[in-house]
């Protein structure tokens, strides 16, 4: 991985756009910016029977003697499966309304960032391939033949794309150019052409159940160890069910969650949360995987990681699934995975909180509901007791990841909980929230070591949101619900706004969450001491809670101020 | 740009030469062909779309889903009814919905620190609806061409659109607005970089076409005035397939003609079936409700996945060390071939 130049430094060594046209650029293909090519056997072992062994730098990429037939096929094959892709190809105008909406476009100035040009890449060979005009007029047309060196600019540009949907918000057509990409890769896929870190991932889902390879007993062992850590902070012991069948609800995270710093303390949260509750869950080792590295490059793949959630839940008896805090996870659940594995097994049902009563009518067909809706609704109805003075010290925005946000609506229920969790909340400015939330800038599998420049390139749209909220208001902390943005946020945040910290929405809320018999609670769920902490119960009276009570949900802010 | 502009020239060409060595009936009958490629390519480009099925639901969400009762839903952006969306729908046609949330990025510098800003930008959305809008108006009043009498709807427009009461014959303020759209469009094109750059000769020839049309259509009116009723009298004959005099006919009016023609036979070719596929794009037309109504796909494969039993074969041992529970209990000691499970 070459080395990163310093912020300011990035940001001076943004080139010009190019002096000639963009079919005249050969795309460069240099360290940095490419992600490693997916090992033949991991390819093979998934039954793509084209993988073989090539480097991105060399010439020649070894591909199959009849690829250009291959590629032919597959996008025919596409255009009769997919009218997003025909209509997609056929009604851009070329308006440009899309070109500055992607963060990776902002951050690079590379004209083929632009969605518009990025779909371009495509579209000029569709046109050679499929269109009159194209055929017969060739470039003047915008239309080119493909050659070796088109799937070079393809391998490259659509691994620049998270699939965020960003460009798909502003266009007047919709034209959403995540859905090119993943049609992209699914070609290049039957080329053998695929990143390690999305491919290796998926191999892992298959077999072990969940992305990092953690076999049963192994993740048994690492939720004991989180146990001990809620019990070392609360006093509480807390024993999950694993793998068992008959209770009501089976709980599926991404696992992220339990595996990394900083999902681990969420996924804490979620067990305190799910425990002081009384739930009737289990957690599964075979579904241990709420995200789906899949759905970055394959919609067959996506399907097959997906099927096991309905699997287990038949298997185990559940009623209903809830799923941990995710965003492309929640892009499959929310828009793909009725219709990929429904309809549901007959044992799901329509998922009801048992605590509240709710009914869940958003998710009458999928039967999954996420963790924020069912929080949101406890805090809504008063289940919960929760003491916010403990994240006192913490002055947070919220940043809403694209999936949830683009593909699915979840803007206001993980609002509600922070609200609720934590006394300081500031929004980051309009046009970079909601709906219009700008990506991590490492989504769709880019999440990887040795694109870091693009990374932090394409991060740099919220890191420079976040970096006004920080100035402006002393913000010292960033909340989402989304796996990837757990781990893709706090490099971005260390390079931009190093000051602020990225956690998990649970984590605030186990922070604040008030257990029943816990011991007075000095440490956060990182284990560092709480500046505010508990009073101590009963004996020395008077002594604190005055400053917890009124002073503290100030007094942050005044101590940065002076 | 080159490219398009000579595309353009030549068809100005073909129009002026046309009338002037006397081919006007093979030019009158142009716009009859071109008519028919017009209806003929659109039903059929519309037919190749739909050809294909919509496999996943994928609406773009643009605002607050439909979830818990206390949370507004955001009704038009995040539609969850088929009412709702054809709302959705109506707002994109009608108003460029999308293009009124544009913002423009800029790259500045804070105290010496480079940013971005955003701004909302509403030009675009401005001059695109007054050029399109125009559009309509205008191709409505040359219904009066094809009309006799002259539908009240039509003269209402007329009178609406004539409302300044300046010149004779009266201005029509379509007639402006469609330049000043076009004209936007062309010099945004032209001078931004982002746009110049991604512009190709379709995208400039659509632009020089469109301002031909209205350039000679409107020539014809203010300037070389053409004799209306001949034209009519021109246009119906045409219609009906009977012979037609070009007695009194300039070339204006077969230039106007012939670049009417280009357009409607090149449209279906074009990206101006943008206006056909406003309708079927899959990211704005499909309800926000994806986990509340399952959506079907007709070429869903069959589910092929690793089963439970297969994973169990695999990891059987240790999991029953680690006090996992188990469908089916590792044998002791002794192997025998525990290939099933499944
Ligand atoms: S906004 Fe849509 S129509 Fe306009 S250039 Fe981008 S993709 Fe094309
Ligand atoms: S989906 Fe996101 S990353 Fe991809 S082109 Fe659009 S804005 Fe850029």
């Amino acid at each position: 991985m070459p080395k990163m130049p310093t912020p300011a430094e990035l940001l001076a060594a943004t080139p010009a756009f190019p002096a000639k046209g963009w079919m005249d650029v050969k795309s460069e293909i240099r360290p940095g910016n490419y992600c490693y090519p997916a090992k033949p056997d991991t390819l093979l072992g998934l039954g793509f029977k084209r993988a073989h062994a090539w480097a991105p730098e060399d010439q020649d990429w070894n591909l199959p003697a009849n690829w250009e037939d291959i590629m032919y096929n597959a996008l025919k094959e596409r255009l009769d499966k997919h009218r997003s892709l025909k209509v997609f190809m056929d009604v851009c105008v070329r308006c440009g309304a899309c070109a500055d909406k992607c963060h990776f476009f902002l951050g690079t100035n590379d004209p083929k960032n632009m969605p518009v040009l990025r779909a371009e890449l495509l579209r000029s060979v569709y046109r050679k391939d499929f269109t009159l005009a194209g055929r017969l007029l060739g470039k003047v047309a915008g239309a080119r033949r493909l050659d070796a060196g088109i799937i070079k600019e393809w391998y490259s540009y659509f691994y620049q794309c998270s699939e965020c949907r960003r460009c798909s918000l502003y266009c007047p057509y919709g034209i959403d150019t995540a859905e090119l990409t993943v049609l992209v890769r699914e070609m290049l896929l039957e080329l053998g052409l695929a990143s390690n870190w999305i491919m290796d991932p998926v191999s892992n889902c298959n077999r072990t159940g969940n992305h990092l390879g953690i076999q049963p007993h192994a993740m048994k062992e690492i939720v004991e160890f989180l146990c001990d850590d809620i019990e070392t902070i609360t006093g509480i012991r807390i024993d999950p069910p694993f793998n068992e069948k008959g209770h009501e609800i089976l709980f599926i995270t991404p696992s992220g969650d339990y595996f990394a710093d900083p999902g681990i303390y969420t996924f804490m949260g979620y067990l305190m949360l799910f425990h002081e509750l009384g739930l009737d869950y289990t957690l599964s080792t075979y579904a241990s995987e709420g995200g789906n590295f899949g759905s970055f490059v394959s919609f067959d793949v996506a399907k097959k990681l997906n099927a096991k959630m309905y699997a287990e839940a038949e298997r185990l008896g559940s009623k209903w699934i809830l799923g941990g805090e995710c965003g492309h996870m929640w892009r499959v659940v929310n828009q793909y995975m009725a219709t990929y594995n429904g309809p549901t097994p007959p044992n799901l049902e329509q998922p009801v909180s048992p605590i509240t009563g709710t009914v869940f009518k958003n998710a009458a067909a999928t039967k999954m509901v996420h963790i924020a809706e069912f929080t949101a609704d406890l805090i809504h109805h008063d289940k919960l007791n929760l003491r916010p003075e403990r994240n006192n010290h913490i002055i947070t925005t919220w940043h809403d990841s694209c999936n949830p946000a683009r593909g699915m609506g979840l803007l206001e229920e993980p609002r509600a909980v922070l609200r609720a969790v934590c006394n300081n909340f500031v929004e980051m400015p309009e046009h970079t929230i909601r709906e219009e939330t700008f990506c991590c800038g490492s989504g769709s599998g880019l999440n990887t070591e040795e694109i870091m420049d693009i990374r932090m390139r394409g991060g740099f749209p919220r890191a420079n949101a976040l970096r006004y909220v920080a100035d402006k208001h002393n913000v010292n902390w960033m909340a989402c619900v989304c796996a990837l943005d757990r781990a893709a946020l706090p490099p971005l945040t260390e390079y931009w706004v190093p000051e602020v910290t990225v956690s998990g929405l649970h984590e605030l809320v186990a922070n604040a969450l008030v257990m029943k018999g816990e011991i007075p609670r000095t440490m956060d769920m990182r284990q560092e001491d709480l500046p505010f902490p508990d009073p101590e119960p009963e004996e020395p009276e008077t002594q604190e809670p005055e400053e917890i009570g009124t002073g503290a949900a100030t007094e942050p802010k005044s101590e940065e101020d002076a | 740009m080159t490219i398009a502009l000579v595309a353009t020239l030549l068809i100005l060409i073909v129009g002026w030469g046309g009338s002037m060595i006397g081919l006007q009936g093979v030019l009158g009958a142009l716009p009859l062909a071109a008519l028919a490629v017009f209806i003929v390519g659109f039903v059929w480009r519309v037919v190749y779309w739909a050809k294909s099925p919509v496999p996943f639901a994928i609406p773009t969400v643009g605002g607050q889903q439909r979830s818990l009762d206390w949370i507004k839903p955001s009704r038009l952006d995040a539609p969850w009814t088929t009412a709702a969306v054809v709302g959705r729908m109506a707002l994109e046609v009608l108003t460029f919905r999308s293009l009124f949330r544009n913002t423009a990025a800029e790259r500045t510098t804070i105290n010496g620190v480079p940013r971005l800003t955003y701004y909302s930008s509403k030009w675009l959305w401005v001059f695109a609806l007054l050029f399109h809008y125009s559009m309509l108006v205008i191709v409505v009043r040359h219904a009066r061409f094809f009309l006799e009498p002259v539908p009240v709807c039509i003269q209402v427009i007329e009178f609406l659109d004539g409302v300044m009461q300046v010149g004779h014959p009266r201005f029509y303020l379509t007639d402006a607005f469609i330049l000043a759209g076009l004209g936007f469009l062309f010099l945004r094109r032209l001078y931004t970089e982002k746009l110049r750059y991604i512009s190709q000769p379709a995208d400039w020839f659509a632009l020089f076409l469109l301002i031909c049309v209205a350039g000679s259509g409107i020539c014809m009116r203010y300037v070389d005035k053409v004799d209306i009723a001949q034209a009519k009298v021109f246009i119906m004959g045409l219609f009906t397939f009977s012979s037609v005099s070009t007695e009194g006919l300039s070339p204006i009016f077969f230039i106007h003609l012939t670049f009417v023609s280009v357009l409607l036979a090149y449209f279906p070719f074009s990206k101006l079936m943008h206006m056909g596929g406003v309708f079927m794009s899959p990211t704005r037309n499909m309800k926000v409700n994806t986990r509340e109504e399952r959506h079907v796909n007709p070429w869903n494969p069959p589910k092929k996945f690793h089963t439970y039993a297969e994973y169990e074969d695999d990891f059987r041992d240790a999991m029953a060390e680690a006090g996992l529970p188990l469908e089916k209990q590792p044998e002791p000691a002794t192997e025998t071939g525990n290939g099933a499970g499944a």
